[in-house]
């Protein structure tokens, strides 16, 4: 089956197009032939799965862990051939320019076979949660279409053996993203995001576009992927170009995984539909920015020097987006801009574990995130469907839904304890992977961030969790469950984010991910296993734990001051209204400045301040200022200089024309007088020449 | 000098013709000065010829006549549809060439 | 088939003459007669086309096949000398589909004034000299074809232009045949020096026996009568304004063929006769192509007119051409001509889609427009499938000029400065996201929202049986080649290595 994994890419491919042109006559428009594609291809990945754990399997029986762990370490990598666990790759030649060949295929190993997975399931949860979340929707059957396309641009990434195939799928994901986050197309606000989605994305791709050609040189002239990983592990022809190169897919990485600073795309894109935004910001578009960190990791290894330690950039972009989405995500209305924030975070974590060297870690993150942030995205989104008529903001239209939504509370409080990170949770192994690696890597200060991040995350998670679970409902609408196929996706969801984590649980030995997943041979560095660390996981442990804690404590306090408050101002006076007002002002205030650490207040605020006046000014003032600079260039250099000089040029010939316009006269004895005028001289020069 | 006699007689008709091509300004007259001119080159083509013994000069003689006989023929046309279309022979008020 | 072998081309080129003195000598009241003969006479041409591409040897296609070779001035040595090889083939397909599709557009959407005879019969005209200028194989065969071309053009420009035809139209015949002069007297200079105007015989003596100055300043001329055609910055200035005066079918014809003779020029003439004067230019056409991209994308972005964007968007587009053609490797090149093809189909789609726009709303103002998604959801969609592809998306024919051609320029051809290729490599690439800002910024403009409310009650045709026949093999085109791209560069990489190979 390894050597049929196009059909995966190739389903969705073909619903897309059934879809869009049969779709509207299908009996649930369309709908139907999604899921059943993606439910296809989900089926084809789980049996690639199992068959690539059958074949490291055999390997490892055949000649011990030992040796292939070996191999992996790249000790007997020339002495025994044959023996490393080899990627799968089936490739046609897709075309030929000059001498070079360029191929298309399906690269099948461990990472792609995790993709797959990951990639399948979630699109196959939000297919099924979609046809009740969508119901009635103008546009359902172009939702579907879009829906299917998305993936199999995802699953085109996935499996790519060379970064031509990569790129395409890239740019392809970028477009169903448009696509989806301009949904409703008719508000000006939406559109505005999608196009800031794309071009924000776009401007990283210029890094991508220029890594994939350095890449492709630095390599002799090759897009093969593991060519490129080998060689730049050798540091074939310098050091340097393979930094350049690396600095630039960085660029593409930050564009499309929403590092800073090219974040602020990211909870603007909440514009679309909410299965959209789970999709997006769990399996495909955000995560493929990490992909390509993990997939081209012998190009970053070499490039920065992730063996030497210290501090690196691809380490510091991840280590800043931590803190600054985390920070951003107090101070959000919105439950999906919290999540979006958080997502950005949490995208950080795997950004700096791939910078640090802990390629597990931020694979195995990448691996457990998508589940509990699916999950959290299709609550708040059942939140919405069933329990506010339509409204994210977690202030005005929710609170205490506890009661009315029994599922979507638990799952989402088992999605949040998981994105916590609470033992023995899956977020909880997947941090705890990237820090010890930190800890023990030569990295400790990017272990104090990732520390650090782990504090802010529970912080505004329990603050997310308790404004639209507990307290009084504040909305107008008539909260309920929501229906079945909107609950099964939660249902699934939250058991793989209880027990994802296991696959890789270090603490009870268990290394299936790793080792599953890691790949061995020359085209994959030396990474470090970490030492399960007792002492780390317990001091991360107990930062959740007292987040949580110091949250919640300002929270049911405040709630219980302001209930009280609330009582003795109704029975008082106008006047101690007033003060009641300003007292629940005061608090407000108090709490802002008081939670999670005080400080983090005006921090994330200032953050906030930076990220919309700033950074999105910066690109808000870019895009005027091109505009403008178009005008500029239009109206004096293109329509005053270089016209003008053309212009000038017949204007300058005409004048001519108009001097010789006196030798016509029209008169034929005056032509006659020039013609024997005109020979009279020629004959006297000729006497007087010769 | 026989040979001078007839260039100096040629010049001086030629000269008549230029004369009459350029001042004159009825077509007709224009047209006849042209023939004078013509038959000046005549004159000397022959004279040329009787003086050299050699006889294309009196071919291009004859051809000169027959090349002159259809010219007037097409410039009496031309003229007569100058004079129909502005009732006048008189070339100064051609001039819708003008530039 | 061997007749077919000798006469294919001329019939390509001749047989729409024929046509159109056919559709001379119909009286003009009789339109559906016009119509069928003009429609029969391209659609005849194209299977000329099909046939060739049936019969053309894919096996060889560095050389040059189809050949005819026979006197035709011998005062001046010039050859009727026509043959067609990779390189030529694929322009020539284009030129030929996209006249039966103006055709078939032309069907009811004749612009005013109403003279179906007339435009019929200039557009066979160019499709003379079109195909002509992409089989001629001899010097001065190739400026006459060359030069005919801009007749038709003229005139379409001239009578059936927007309100500013008459400067537009006198602009852009002016403007090409001042290039035309330069590149003429450099052909006379090349068969003084080089005492032949046969293209293979040029090509093989790649001017060894001219002295270095020359040779460059032969190539200057050449250059400026080809830039100008391209037109490459700052040469452009005619372009805008013939295309925004210029009847839809016009528009699509100068976008989608006229541009590209400038471009084939250079690949076919200027660089393989002159190899060494191309060398040292170079550096400034890559310079001039770059300055385009960048340049061509800030005025986009200042417009306010539909159709006056997309003019501005081909020089952006010609420009990745163009730093292609500069980068002298078979790599660049290949992608030129892919940027080509992929240019003709897309940005002539947005033409097309610009006149049906203008012919339902009247107008072609941005600030006016809004909502076709919601009045005309198919227009719109056809609309953003063009746009996404000229923006260079993979999977789409843009995609495969855009990015080869900026992959080239990190390696030109040994000779070349490497560093200064590389500057250049960065700023196309900063290009393709301006590319994406004034794209998606019109897209959001004329399609997303809902309409203004001028044309709330306005009732706006959908696409119409007509323009579906018209569109659809543009449209499948550009989803073809961009999946299957080796259905182009298998046919031009064998030529292009003949004579860029090293």
């Amino acid at each position: 089956m390894m050597n049929f994994a196009w059909l995966i890419p190739a389903i969705p491919v073909v619903s897309f197009a059934l879809i869009l042109f049969f779709g509207k006559k299908m009996p649930r428009q369309g709908s139907e032939i999604g899921i059943a594609a993606i439910a296809s291809s989900f089926v084809l990945s789980c049996i690639v799965t199992v068959q690539w754990i059958q074949r490291v399997d055999e390997t490892v029986s055949e000649h011990g862990l030992g040796i292939v762990r070996a191999i992996g370490k790249g000790l007997l990598a020339n002495s025994e051939e044959g023996v490393a666990i080899t990627p799968v790759i089936n490739t046609v030649e897709w075309f030929r320019i000059g001498t070079l060949e360029v191929a298309v295929g399906t690269q099948i190993d461990g990472l792609a076979v995790m993709m797959l997975f990951v990639v399948t399931l979630i699109s196959l949860l939000v297919h099924i949660y979609s046809t009740s979340y969508m119901h009635g929707d103008v546009r359902y059957t172009y939702f579907y279409a879009a829906l299917s396309l998305f993936t199999a641009s995802m699953l085109t990434l996935v499996v790519a053996p060379n970064t031509l195939q990569l790129l395409v799928g890239w740019e392809l994901v970028g477009l169903c993203s448009f696509m989806l986050i301009g949904h409703w197309w008719e508000e000006k606000a939406n559109t505005n995001a999608a196009l800031k989605a794309f071009l924000t994305t776009r401007t990283g791709d210029i890094g991508l576009m220029i890594g994939v050609i350095v890449t492709f040189f630095a390599a002799g002239q090759t897009f093969d992927i593991v060519q490129i990983n080998v060689l730049a592990l050798e540091g074939h022809g310098g050091h340097t170009i393979w930094m350049v190169g690396a600095s630039c897919l960085l660029v593409g990485i930050i564009g499309k995984s929403g590092q800073f600073p090219l974040h602020t795309w990211l909870p603007d894109a909440m514009a679309g539909p909410t299965p959209v935004s789970a999709l997006i910001h769990a399996a495909t578009m955000v995560v493929a920015g990490v992909y390509l960190g993990a997939r081209m990791y012998g190009v970053f290894w070499q490039g920065f020097s992730i063996a030497d330690g210290g501090v690196n950039p691809m380490a510091l972009v991840g280590g800043i987006t931590i803190l600054i989405g985390a920070a951003l995500a107090f101070v959000q209305d919105d439950i999906k801009k919290v999540l979006a924030y958080s997502t950005i975070s949490q995208l950080g974590y795997m950004v700096m574990g791939l910078g640090i060297g802990a390629w597990v870690g931020a694979v195995f993150h990448l691996f457990t995130h998508a589940f509990f942030k699916a999950l959290l995205f299709l609550g708040a989104g059942s939140i919405a469907y069933s329990g506010t008529h339509h409204s994210f903001d977690m202030k005005k239209d929710m609170g205490g839904l506890r009661k009315h939504m029994p599922v979507t509370f638990w799952t989402f409080i088992i999605g949040s304890f998981a994105l916590a990170g609470i033992f023995p949770l899956a977020g909880f192994w997947s941090k705890d992977e990237i820090l010890a690696t930190a800890g023990q890597g030569g990295y400790e200060i990017f272990m104090v961030v990732g520390l650090v991040g782990a504090f802010l995350t529970a912080g505004y998670m329990t603050r997310c969790v308790w404004l639209s679970f507990f307290g009084e409902y504040r909305g107008h609408a008539h909260p309920h469950e929501s229906p079945k196929p909107i609950i099964v996706p939660l249902i699934v969801l939250a058991v793989f984010s209880v027990l994802a984590g296991l696959a890789n649980a270090s603490a009870f030995g268990i290394e299936k991910f790793k080792e599953y997943i890691e790949p061995h041979g020359e085209a994959f560095p030396e990474v470090l296993t970490p030492q399960f660390d007792v002492g780390l996981a317990a001091l991360s442990f107990a930062i959740v734990v007292i987040a949580i804690g110091v949250g919640g404590f300002f929270w049911v306090d405040r709630r219980e001051l302001r209930a009280l408050k609330g009582l003795t101002d109704r029975s008082g006076t106008a006047k101690a209204g007033h003060s009641f007002l300003m007292n629940k002002y005061y608090l407000d205030h108090l709490y802002e400045r008081g939670i999670v650490g005080g400080i983090k207040g005006p921090i994330a605020r200032a953050a906030y301040w930076l990220n919309q006046n700033v950074i999105d000014g910066v690109v808000n003032a870019a895009g005027r200022g091109s505009a403008a600079l178009g005008r500029l260039t239009y109206r004096f250099v293109d329509q005053d200089v270089v016209d003008k000089a053309v212009n000038s040029i017949a204007q300058e010939t005409g004048n001519v024309g108009g001097l010789l316009r006196y030798v016509q006269s029209g008169r034929v004895q005056r032509y006659a007088l020039m013609l024997f005028g005109a020979v009279g001289v020629l004959a006297l020069s000729l006497v007087i020449f010769s | 000098m026989i040979l001078a006699q007839f260039l100096v007689l040629a010049a001086v008709l030629f000269c008549i013709g230029v004369y009459g091509v350029l001042a004159r300004r009825n077509g007709v007259l224009v047209l006849m000065s042209v023939e004078l001119m013509l038959n000046a080159v005549n004159i000397n083509l022959i004279a040329f010829s009787a003086y050299l013994r050699e006889t294309s000069g009196q071919v291009f003689a004859l051809f000169v006549i027959t090349i002159a006989a259809a010219e007037v023929g097409v410039g009496l046309a031309i003229v007569l549809l100058i004079y129909r279309n502005i009732s006048s022979p008189d070339l100064d008020q051609l001039d819708q060439m003008s530039g | 088939m061997n007749w077919f072998q000798d006469w294919a081309l001329t019939l390509s080129i001749f047989l729409p003459a024929v046509g159109m003195v056919i559709i001379l000598l119909i009286p003009r009241a009789k339109e559906n007669a016009i119509k069928l003969v003009a429609l029969l006479t391209s659609l005849v041409t194209l299977g000329v086309g099909i046939g060739i591409l049936a019969d053309f040897d894919y096996s060889n296609t560095g050389v040059m096949q189809f050949r005819v070779n026979d006197s035709w001035i011998d005062l001046i040595q010039a050859r009727y000398h026509l043959g067609v090889d990779g390189i030529s083939l694929p322009m020539l397909i284009l030129s030929m589909l996209v006249t039966v599709l103006c055709i078939v557009y032309s069907w009811n959407h004749f612009p005013e004034p109403h003279n179906p005879k007339g435009l019929l019969a200039l557009i066979l005209l160019l499709e003379v000299g079109m195909n002509g200028t992409f089989l001629a194989e001899d010097l001065i065969l190739f400026f006459v074809f060359f030069e005919i071309v801009l007749l038709p053009m003229f005139f379409m420009i001239g009578v059936w232009g927007g309100p500013n035809r008459e400067y537009a139209s006198i602009k852009f015949f002016l403007f090409t045949l001042f290039g035309s002069a330069l590149m003429l007297l450099g052909f006379l200079a090349l068969f003084f020096l080089a005492g032949t105007f046969q293209i293979p015989a040029l090509t093989a003596k790649a001017g060894i026996d001219i002295a270095h100055n020359t040779q460059n300043l032969i190539f200057l001329g050449l250059f400026l009568g080809f830039a100008i055609k391209v037109p490459m910055f700052p040469f452009h200035t005619w372009l805008p304004d013939a295309h925004t005066e210029a009847p839809t079918v016009g528009s699509v014809l100068l976008a989608a063929v006229l541009l590209k003779l400038g471009a084939y020029g250079f690949i076919r003439i200027a660089l393989p006769t002159l190899p060494h004067a191309a060398e040292t230019w170079a550096p400034w056409i890559g310079l001039l192509a770059v300055v385009g991209i960048i340049y061509g994308a800030l005025c986009c972005l200042a417009q306010t007119d539909m159709k006056r964007l997309i003019a501005f968007s081909s020089v952006s587009h010609m420009g990745f051409v163009m730093l292609g053609i500069a980068t002298l490797t078979a790599f660049g090149i290949n992608a030129a001509i892919f940027g080509m093809v992929a240019h003709g189909l897309i940005t002539g789609m947005l033409f097309f889609v610009a006149g049906s726009v203008q012919h339902n709303y009247g107008t072609r103002e941005l600030s006016r427009l809004g909502g076709l998604l919601t009045s005309a959801p198919k227009m719109g969609w056809i609309l953003g499938f063009c746009v996404m592809a000229s923006l260079g998306l993979p999977g789409l024919a843009g995609f495969w000029g855009e990015f080869p051609a900026v992959l080239s320029a990190y390696q030109p051809a040994p000779g070349l400065d490497v560093t200064t290729f590389r500057i250049f490599m960065v700023v196309a690439a900063v290009g393709t996201v301006l590319a994406a800002g004034y794209l998606l910024w019109m897209y959001q403009r004329v399609a997303f929202g809902t309409p203004k409310p001028e044309f709330a009650e306005a009732h706006i045709h959908d696409v119409s049986k007509i323009e579906w026949l018209a569109w659809s093999p543009m449209l499948i085109g550009i989803v073809v080649f961009g999946i299957y791209p080796e259905a182009i560069f298998g046919i031009t990489n064998g030529a292009v290595m003949k004579l860029y190979g090293g």
